[in-house]
């Protein structure tokens, strides 16, 4: 059962195979067993995801089932669910039960699927090991001495060792492909305003949208058609119909003009990750598409303004966690003063401060106009990059991380080295775009993600592409050992 | 003796009269039991998101045809940061660099029954804080955020008036105003009608500003002109003496009728304004502007011409 798909799963439910409650009990079990050494999980719901389940088996056996009624997935621990603790991976919020639901939340629960638990992740999603988390870090499923990558590290490892068919993320610099690459899956971060922000709790705003990790494109197309969609309840989200993303993973890819960026294959590319990647794009070819060399000149910018932008916004995002509200508060204040920076000293972890510092730097008198306002004007510099190369091409391929899974510990205490880990994915945040990860091979024995890029709104041709590919190439639906 | 000329500008904060707070959907009903008029979005809670009130918009652009402002084709909400428990989010939604309304004027009647003019420098749109309740609980204080989030429109005047009585008729005017436009019930017992003065002297016939004090939440006219004349009595006095005028912030205590200072301009909070991105610019076309110059009734100094 864990090895199945969600839309095999879906025919099985249909058919009558199994019952969501059964699959709800087969999910819980393998968490049960597999999670003590993953720590994938920061919250399991089991008795309102049988509750959940049980509603789905009436709606199955009522006929009135969708694609993803009675499937079980996880949500990442930064979407807010009624009734459930809410921690974005932090000391602060380790009390927080959120009053409400996000709008993912109350989406994929209206289509149906069964919330199982919330994962782990990097705290307030900074970070990208997973070794930020107040919960402890989540361990690879390919190898329990490497990192998961992050933020959504406890998400894409839950999926990747099969404990769920499918999972949300939220991806501000590249928090949800990173993870999918280092774990082997299918991650898509949809274009900026596709999905609603409403519940996800901030990051960096401007860069933040969430989307799904499942074992393939066909199934990701399914969890975001669920997903996305306009919210009057977030000011940023686009007022555009939802594609059938489902229905359009069948065209041929002939006449697919990919585009090769050369400042992705570059310095600081593992070798064995660029085989990987020039192996998949060779299978792509073999489908019909032409591949040019094309450039993104602005490239090398693009770590530095996403650490002023993302840091900058942080800071302010974070200003609400005072300990006057909710959230983590410090025993017996002397004074105002003493209950904010003792509440907000022992409530965040080191990275969290690092970012709110930056941030906070960055945005001060004096300073505004050298970093923010710089920031935002390489952003638009990085978007006419995009916008020029897709004149000539309809995808930009590439690595998704310049190597494979670290060491467990290995980059903890280099911030810049952990940073330069997302160099390929943190320009899709700056401009907006629509972006996926699937898997495309390996490098010493472990996953190598492919990295594709889309136009505004083209998700579309993104699934369409990686599903084509997955149909020819069977990265996808390898598991990890001890996890078969 | 010296003659001493006294310069006044005025902020004046006048809440929009709208059922809705200005970007959630909690009433604005005054004098509810404390936090029964917040909801999530005003309590700030992890992953709420603002919404802009439409109403708010239209509002404010009435008052700037009204005030022969510019009506801007697009102003831009920014966050405005500091620390204070009656302030949810750790910000207050504002607008800094791109106001909705600017460069507009007021002709106020003095007294000798000749007119002047008063420039308003802008207006814009924000988002008021909570209240602090520091009685009845023990040495601790209360929060009450029935208040967080109702919509305001700071009216930034030039530096025009020179006599207390001057700053009086324009706020007075400006009162009025928002009422006969039906944007602001101007109720000041209950504060929705409040402002700040900034107040400076200069010897007579000199050209640059003297520096300036500003006092902050006066909601009365009697109490304006009280705390006015105070002040340009207490900086006479200070600068006579031979000392210098402070940049500082001063509370009008209303009891003593005097301001005493609240905190300097070193203590003063660097706000990090930057433009909030969780909202989008205001964008308004002429034929929005045409169709509220339309909505607008006729004016009363346009009835006296």
């Amino acid at each position: 059962m864990h090895q199945k798909s969600l839309v095999e799963l879906a025919a099985d439910l249909r058919s009558g195979a199994c019952s969501s409650e059964e699959l709800t009990r087969a999910c819980l079990q393998r968490i049960a067993e597999h999670d003590g050494r993953l720590n994938s999980f920061i919250t399991v719901t089991e008795s309102q995801a049988l509750a959940a389940a049980q509603a789905a088996d009436a709606a199955l056996r009522s006929g009135k089932a969708g694609p993803l009624t009675g499937i079980p997935f996880a949500h990442k621990d930064i979407f807010c669910t009624n009734g459930v603790k809410t921690s974005c991976g932090s000391r602060m919020l380790d009390n927080f039960i959120a009053p409400y639901d996000a709008t993912v939340t109350e989406k994929l629960h209206e289509a149906g699927a069964v919330m199982i638990g919330k994962t782990n992740m990097d705290e307030f999603a900074m970070g990208s090991s997973n070794e930020t988390s107040f919960y402890g870090p989540v361990k690879n499923p390919w190898n329990d001495t490497t990192v998961p990558g992050g933020s959504s590290g406890g998400s894409a490892a839950a999926v990747a060792a099969g404990l769920v068919p499918a999972s949300t993320g939220t991806d501000t610099g590249g928090s949800i492909r990173q993870p999918a690459a280092l774990c082997g899956i299918t991650g898509l971060k949809p274009t900026y305003g596709r999905v609603s922000r409403y519940g996800m709790i901030a990051f960096a705003s401007s860069l933040d949208q969430a989307g799904p990790f499942t074992r393939s494109a066909e199934d990701a197309a399914i969890m975001l058609g669920a997903m996305a969609g306009f919210d009057p309840r977030d000011s940023t989200s686009v007022d555009r119909p939802v594609d059938d993303y489902r229905a359009q993973l069948n065209e041929p890819l002939q006449g697919l003009r990919i585009g090769l960026p050369g400042e992705y294959f570059g310095e600081g590319l593992e070798a064995g990750v660029g085989d990987a990647v020039s192996a998949a794009i060779e299978e792509f070819r073999k489908l019909g598409a032409t591949v040019t060399d094309i450039t993104l000149p602005n490239t090398h910018l693009s770590v530095p303004a996403y650490y002023v932008v993302a840091p900058a916004e942080c800071s302010s995002n974070l200003s609400r966690f005072d300990g006057v509200r909710f959230g983590h508060r410090a025993e017996n204040p002397q004074d105002l003063t003493d209950l904010y920076t003792r509440s907000r000293g022992e409530g965040f972890g080191d990275e969290v401060k690092r970012r709110i510092l930056v941030g906070t730097y960055a945005l001060s008198a004096g300073y505004y106009d050298a970093y923010y306002l710089k920031a935002q004007q390489v952003r638009h510099l990085i978007r006419d990059d995009f916008m020029q190369a897709f004149r000539q091409v309809d995808i930009i391929m590439g690595p998704t991380a310049p190597s494979v899974a670290f060491k467990l510990g290995e980059k903890a205490d280099d911030p810049v080295g952990m940073y330069l880990s997302d160099i390929y994915t943190i320009a899709v945040n700056l401009a907006g775009l629509p972006a996926m990860s699937v898997p495309a091979g390996f490098s010493n024995a472990m996953p190598v993600g492919l990295h594709l890029v889309g136009n505004y709104f083209e998700e579309s041709r993104l699934l369409n592409a990686g599903h084509q590919y997955q149909q020819v190439t069977d990265w996808h639906t390898r598991t990890p050992q001890g996890f078969e | 003796m010296m003659a001493w000329e006294t310069v006044i500008g005025l902020e004046i904060h006048s809440q929009l009269a709208t059922k809705s707070k200005i970007f959630s959907g909690a009433s604005t009903t005054y004098g509810a039991e404390p936090n029964t008029q917040a909801c999530a979005v005003d309590l700030g809670l992890p992953g709420v998101l603002p919404v802009l009130n439409e109403e708010v918009v239209r509002m404010a652009a009435m008052f700037g045809l009204a005030t022969h402002s510019t009506v801007a084709p697009r102003s831009v909400f920014a966050r405005k940061n500091y620390f204070y428990p009656d302030l949810p989010k750790g910000y207050q939604i504002s607008q800094f660099e791109l106001p909705i309304v600017h460069d507009g004027y007021l002709d106020i009647e003095l007294e000798d029954g000749s007119s002047k003019r008063i420039g308003i420098t802008r207006a814009h749109l924000e988002e008021d804080a909570g209240k602090s309740l520091h009685e009845n609980f023990m040495g601790k204080t209360g929060i009450d955020l029935n208040r967080a989030g109702t919509p305001l429109l700071e009216i930034v005047s030039e530096p025009d008036m020179r006599s207390a009585k001057e700053a009086v008729a324009y706020m007075k005017k400006i009162h009025s105003l928002v009422r006969y436009l039906g944007i602001s019930d101007g109720n000041m017992q209950e504060g929705s009608f409040r402002c700040d003065a900034n107040v400076s002297i200069r010897p007579l016939g000199q050209d640059e500003f003297g520096t300036r004090a500003e006092i902050k939440n006066i909601n009365s006219f009697r109490f304006v002109e009280q705390a006015i004349n105070y002040e340009v009595e207490r900086q006479i006095m200070v600068l006579e003496g031979g000392g210098e005028v402070v940049q500082e912030t001063r509370l009008f205590d209303a009891d003593r009728h005097e301001t005493r200072s609240m905190r300097s301009k070193e203590e003063a909070n660097d706000y990090r304004y930057f433009p909030d991105p969780d909202l989008l610019p205001v964008e308004l076309d002429e034929a929005y502007i045409a169709a509220v110059r339309e909505s607008l009734p006729e004016m009363p100094d346009a009835k006296n011409d």
